[in-house]
């Protein structure tokens, strides 16, 4: 067998470092292309947080293009915009309770679509899939045109007006819809057996809920509050158009964008970016464990 | 499976398991049993109702109104469909700017991320739900700060062609910042997230088996993927086709931070009508234009996929 392989020119033998290297080098475009893609998602995060740490001189408190290392001031300062304090406020008031309600209500929606069947379901399955697939300027003006009704009505000694109450009203109403696919997801994965197992050992169908049903779906229900809450706090189209004279943070940093934004923006970004990069990361991990065990 | 006997069995079996038991009717339910979803789902539902479905009425029914603020009588409804035609006739411009910077944008977007979501999908191995985190990193950053640090990456004498300029590579009074270009890049990097999910959900699922058995069957790598990968990952784009392009028709920050005067798109408009102007019945017209054409999609989408397809869900609620 050995004179065979003689037998053969050397050009026509494969040559193992010359395929080796050619493989390689065609397998590494994809890899690199997407860590490429990676750090050009996140390049303007970067930028933000290298620009909370910007000293300006003689510009006004504006960010400006030129960097000059380094200075603390602006965390120092981190509280000296009264217009951005305020604008904070509205928004982390307005994202907990509109995550809250919305978790609630989209929960029952996603458990009942992900379980049962009954006529309508599909009507239901329909308008959640509207919610989500509308552009938020539409949502946004139908929201306007709908609370322009109801401008100046008084109910009970409490006047309808826009501001933070329109905006929660409307974050309520488009956090539903996200919610409750999170949770029909979670549903639709579950074992039904489980729950049958606890009615079997004589569970009430409202215990056999709260001691089976609800911890299986809970990451679904979290994940699905999660959402709501990022949503609420990066809204910036339908709170633009229902604020009346109150902001939140995204509409008070579009407002200033014009002039120049004042680099307490880049300090509070970076500090919501960290507690994000936190809670996601606790989840995260957390969801690993609970899926291993 | 290659007896088609076999495979209609199991889909009968996967179809039965899928189903609720209920709607089988095996188990006769009480009426009180009966009227459990009714109730979950009536809070929600009725929430649903005032704050989603009756103001898109409503902005259908101030779309056909005529009159104005300082009018006497305010706005009134009249059947006033020349809100549409002269909308349509003044604007028209606008609707196909949005049109052609948006369809370019969804193109780059799934360009851009598809070769990504493959990647991950395929050899993310352990890395990827660390990689796919990755992807959704950016969003915890408001989308106004980010496109507002745009303006500084692509300004005149920004991060990059400042230096550039510097080097005299680059003409001086060459721009970006307030070009069509500069929009349409700030609408790809807005989206490209709601892009890559619902890619990344579609390709994920494909069972990789198949790619191998192609090969077994003597496909080359690039055949395999086009005759197997890529029809199984269609719902995945068209998912992002709705994701991107829905969305991207009616953006107005990308046009207002990044561009000009003459890159101003429909969602510019409507909002210069309804903040400024307070010409509701004008702006609620366009609005339901936009609708309409997003209803559509939509309905296409619902159409051939259904619409409790998980790519879409996947994709809109960020996996």
């Amino acid at each position: 067998m050995s004179t065979v392989t003689f037998d053969r020119p050397a050009s026509e033998m494969p040559d193992p470092v010359v395929r080796k290297s050619r493989r390689r080098w065609t397998f590494y475009i994809l890899p690199v292309f997407t860590i490429g893609m990676i750090v050009y998602l996140t390049a303007p995060v970067f930028l933000m947080i290298v620009y909370s740490f910007n000293k300006l001189s003689g510009t006004g408190e504006r960010q400006v293009a030129r960097f000059t290392c380094c200075t603390l001031e602006w965390w120092k300062d981190i509280a000296a915009v009264p217009a951005l304090n305020d604008a904070l406020k509205t928004s982390l008031l307005v994202a907990p309770i509109s995550a809250l309600i919305a978790t609630a209500l989209g929960t029952m929606i996603g458990l009942v679509l992900g379980r049962y069947g009954f006529r309508g379901r599909g009507a239901t399955n329909f308008v959640i899939f509207l919610a989500i697939a509308v552009p938020e300027i539409v949502l946004a003006s139908a929201l306007l045109s709908w609370f322009v009704q109801w401008n100046g009505w008084e109910l009970f000694g409490f006047t309808w007006k826009f501001g933070r109450q329109t905006i929660l009203f409307s974050h309520i109403g488009f956090s539903i819809a996200f919610v409750a696919i999170t949770v029909r997801a979670r549903v639709q994965g579950l074992d039904r057996s489980l729950e049958n197992a606890a009615q079997d050992l004589f569970a009430t169908p409202i215990v056999a809920f709260f001691k089976v049903t609800l911890p299986l779906i809970l990451p679904g229900v979290v994940a699905g509050f999660l959402l709501a809450f990022v949503l609420s706090m990066d809204d910036f189209v339908i709170a633009n158009f229902v604020k009346g004279q109150d902001n939140t943070f995204p509409t008070w940093v579009y407002g200033t964008a014009r002039l120049g934004v004042p680099p307490q923006v880049n300090v509070w970004g970076t500090v919501l970016f960290g507690i994000g990069l936190l809670v996601a990361t606790f989840n995260l991990f957390g969801s690993r464990r609970s899926a291993r065990r | 499976m290659s007896d088609p006997g076999v495979a209609t069995d199991l889909a009968e079996a996967t179809e039965a398991l899928r189903t609720p038991p209920q709607r089988g009717g095996g188990r006769t339910l009480g009426r009180r049993q009966r009227s459990v979803p009714y109730a979950l789902l009536a809070p929600g539902g009725v929430y649903l109702l005032i704050g989603f479905l009756i103001p898109l009425a409503i902005v259908v029914y101030t779309s056909l109104q005529s009159g104005g603020l300082l009018d006497p009588n305010g706005f009134q409804f009249t059947w006033n469909w020349s809100n549409y035609t002269d909308s349509l006739t003044t604007y028209g411009s606008f609707y196909v700017r949005s049109v052609q910077y948006s369809g370019i944008a969804t193109l780059a977007a799934i360009m851009l991320g598809y070769p990504m979501a493959y990647w991950i999908a395929f050899y993310g191995g352990r890395w990827k739900s660390t990689l796919f985190f990755l992807i959704l990193l950016p969003f915890f950053v408001s989308f106004v700060i980010r496109t507002v640090q745009w303006k500084f990456i692509l300004g005149d004498n920004g991060l990059i062609f400042g230096p550039l300029k510097d080097l005299g590579w680059l003409p001086d009074d060459f721009r970006v910042l307030a070009t069509p270009l500069a929009v349409i890049w700030g609408i790809t990097y807005n989206f490209l997230p709601f892009t890559v999910l619902p890619l990344y959900v579609a390709l994920e699922r494909i069972d990789k088996r198949l790619v191998e058995a192609a090969k077994d069957l003597y496909a080359s790598k690039f055949e395999a993927f086009r005759k197997v990968v890529l029809p199984l990952s269609f719902p995945g784009v068209f998912a992002a086709v709705i994701l991107t392009f829905v969305p991207a028709t009616g953006d107005y920050v990308n046009s207002e931070v990044l561009g000009s005067p003459d890159t101003q798109m429909i969602g510019n408009v409507i909002q210069d009508k309804f903040l400024e102007q307070s010409n509701y019945p004008d702006a609620a017209a366009m609005s339901v234009i936009l609708m309409l054409g997003m209803l559509v999609l939509a309905l296409i989408y619902a159409k051939v996929l259904g619409t409790e397809d998980e790519t879409l869900a996947a994709g809109a609620s960020g996996g």
